[in-house]
């Protein structure tokens, strides 16, 4: 295996009964990329993101993420990846340290390394003074920032953010990005989705998911050039158009 | 013809937080109207009052010219709501959804069944899957098909096309279209900037408070900020260059560039040279229109 890959799959395959989710899919993502799995909604997106993170078993193909195997080392990949999607993220009935501690003690870290770890996220996040709120009560953007250090508390390889803008406003969106940034430049691997397409452009590389297949993947600008548009919108709208699962 | 909707001074307070502070403003018979604002902003809390499902603090708001205290019930009888969380049964089939709705508010589907045929006919496929296995783009129909069926004058949709692809977004916005053609008043807020431009008239509104309502175009033009755009191979060290250099007042991503709002002593040639210097490559900035996401971002800052 290269060093330098974070997510192979090779020819990966999901099927429900005569239903195929995901059609044999195939690509790499490399160490430290930023990684916009993009599609309309029902394109199979979730699925292919759940065998990726060790929660479904594939029906044929293979795959390895973070030098794990998805079919015969789930767990090993649970330890070595992080989630967090906009639906749930954090406790909302608990405070800010009870949440990252929860993360952190889940994820099996020492006591010295939680306490290291949590005093680094309220530095960097500045947030020391909400560290005793609940999290319900905190503003939208911070609990984003928030879910992300949650989600990232074991320092993983990998980390998957399933629409973690969804709902979120355009100047909020933006810092949050910010997060995603700085993440991939400290090496982080950083596979995300998204249905603003304006994000979908500050991603090394992009592929768009058409009915369970892989119908586009490059970087932003190779895919502009190939499609002929301005954006990454427009390119969007050119590969999904012909989509005939609304579902 | 007059205002469906009508908002004079309402104030709502949780507490100590105002999420409405004298919020005024009205929507014409007929009209396309966005509800602009962060995350917070008070929009939610509206929508509650509109729908009378929160009475305001001070202050009245009618729909459709009924007064959202006093006429609470027969308001119902006239607005279709889309909250902003999904809120249909979700053990319940498409179809039981569907007549569900219809009987709360005393009417045949059969009755209304021309109005909702554009949005409703995308689901027929599937009348007996359960609301709660759709996905989000079938959901909203779902839900628009079932805000609809009593014909109301008032359409009042939060935030209604989150977690929802962009095809799927347009065709939405299409099917609004259609409706408003047909006379009906949609009051819509939504986080996605491409929509907002697709309003008649949007509302700004920030801490509770409308700070301005206009044409979209309108509200652009009143940006008045000296707006470049920026690249170069390096997007986000640029970014934190950018911020570094004097002039700079703000900078932020902006599709494939990012955008830079300027003192008006700034200059674009010096700032090329001093980037390069720090070991940035490909770098160009050049004068940039605003956009109501340039708006959008400058009505949160100020927050």
């Amino acid at each position: 295996m290269d060093n330098d890959i974070a997510i192979s799959v090779n020819e990966l395959t999901k099927r429900f009964g005569d239903f195929t989710a995901v059609d044999n899919i195939s690509f790499e993502v490399r160490k430290g990329e930023i990684f916009g799995f993009l599609g309309a909604n029902g394109a199979g997106k979730t699925t292919a993101m759940r065998m990726l993170c060790g929660l479904s078993y594939p029906t044929s193909g293979s795959g390895t993420v973070a030098g794990y195997d998805i079919t015969r080392q789930p767990e090993e990949i649970k330890r070595h990846i992080g989630y967090m999607s906009q639906k749930f993220s954090l406790y909302e009935e608990l405070t800010v340290i009870e949440n990252l501690t929860l993360f952190s003690t889940i994820y099996g870290m020492t006591d010295k390394a939680i306490r290291e770890k949590t005093a680094e996220v309220f530095r960097t996040l500045g947030m020391e003074g909400m560290r005793d709120t609940l999290v319900k009560e905190i503003p939208v953007g911070w609990k984003q920032k928030l879910a992300f250090s949650a989600a990232t508390m074991h320092t993983p390889e990998v980390v998957f953010l399933d629409e973690p803008t969804g709902g979120v406003d355009p100047a909020t969106r933006r810092k949050f990005w910010e997060t995603i940034y700085r993440a991939s430049s400290e090496g982080m691997t950083v596979f995300v989705t998204t249905h603003y397409l304006d994000e979908a452009e500050y991603c090394d590389r992009v592929s768009i998911m058409v009915d369970g297949r892989i119908k586009a993947l490059d970087s932003p600008d190779g895919l502009k050039n190939e499609y002929g548009a301005a954006t990454m919108d427009e390119v969007f709208r050119i590969v999904a158009k012909g989509a005939q699962r609304g579902d | 013809m007059g205002n469906a909707i009508d908002i004079q001074g309402v104030t709502k307070k949780y507490g100590s937080l105002k999420a409405l502070d004298n919020a005024t403003f009205s929507v014409p018979e007929g009209m396309m109207f966005g509800l602009i604002g962060p995350d917070g902003a008070g929009k939610t809390t509206l929508y509650k009052i509109l729908t009378t499902l929160l009475s305001p603090d001070a202050g009245t708001a009618t729909v459709a010219g009924l007064d959202a205290v006093k006429d609470y019930k027969r308001i119902r009888a006239e607005i279709g709501y889309m909250p902003e969380r999904f809120s249909l049964y979700p053990d319940l089939t498409v179809n039981e959804n569907l007549n569900f709705f219809a009987s709360l508010f005393g009417v045949r589907v059969a009755d209304n069944y021309d109005l909702i045929a554009p949005v409703f006919s995308q689901l027929a496929k599937f009348p007996n899957r359960r609301a709660g296995a759709l996905s989000g783009g079938m959901k909203q129909k779902l839900a628009l098909s079932c805000a609809l069926i009593h014909r109301p004058k008032v359409l009042l949709l939060d935030e209604p096309t989150t977690g929802v692809d962009a095809v799927s977004r347009s065709e939405f916005w299409d099917m609004l279209a259609t409706l408003k053609e047909k006379g009906i008043t949609i009051l819509v807020s939504t986080s996605y900037m491409d929509e907002a431009r697709r309003c008649e008239r949007i509302a700004l509104i920030n801490r509770g408070r409308i700070l301005d309502v206009n044409t979209p175009s309108k509200l652009v033009e009143s940006l008045e900020e000296n707006l470049y755009n920026a690249s170069a191979k390096e997007m986000y060290p640029l970014l934190e260059a950018l911020r570094s250099l004097p002039g700079v007042k703000k900078c932020y991503t902006f599709g494939a560039t990012l955008h830079i709002v300027t003192e008006n002593d700034f200059n674009p040639a010096g700032a090329v040279s001093r980037l390069s210097d720090m070991g940035l490559t490909h770098v160009s900035i050049s004068p940039a229109k605003g956009d109501v996401e340039d708006l959008f971002i400058k009505l949160a800052d100020n927050g």
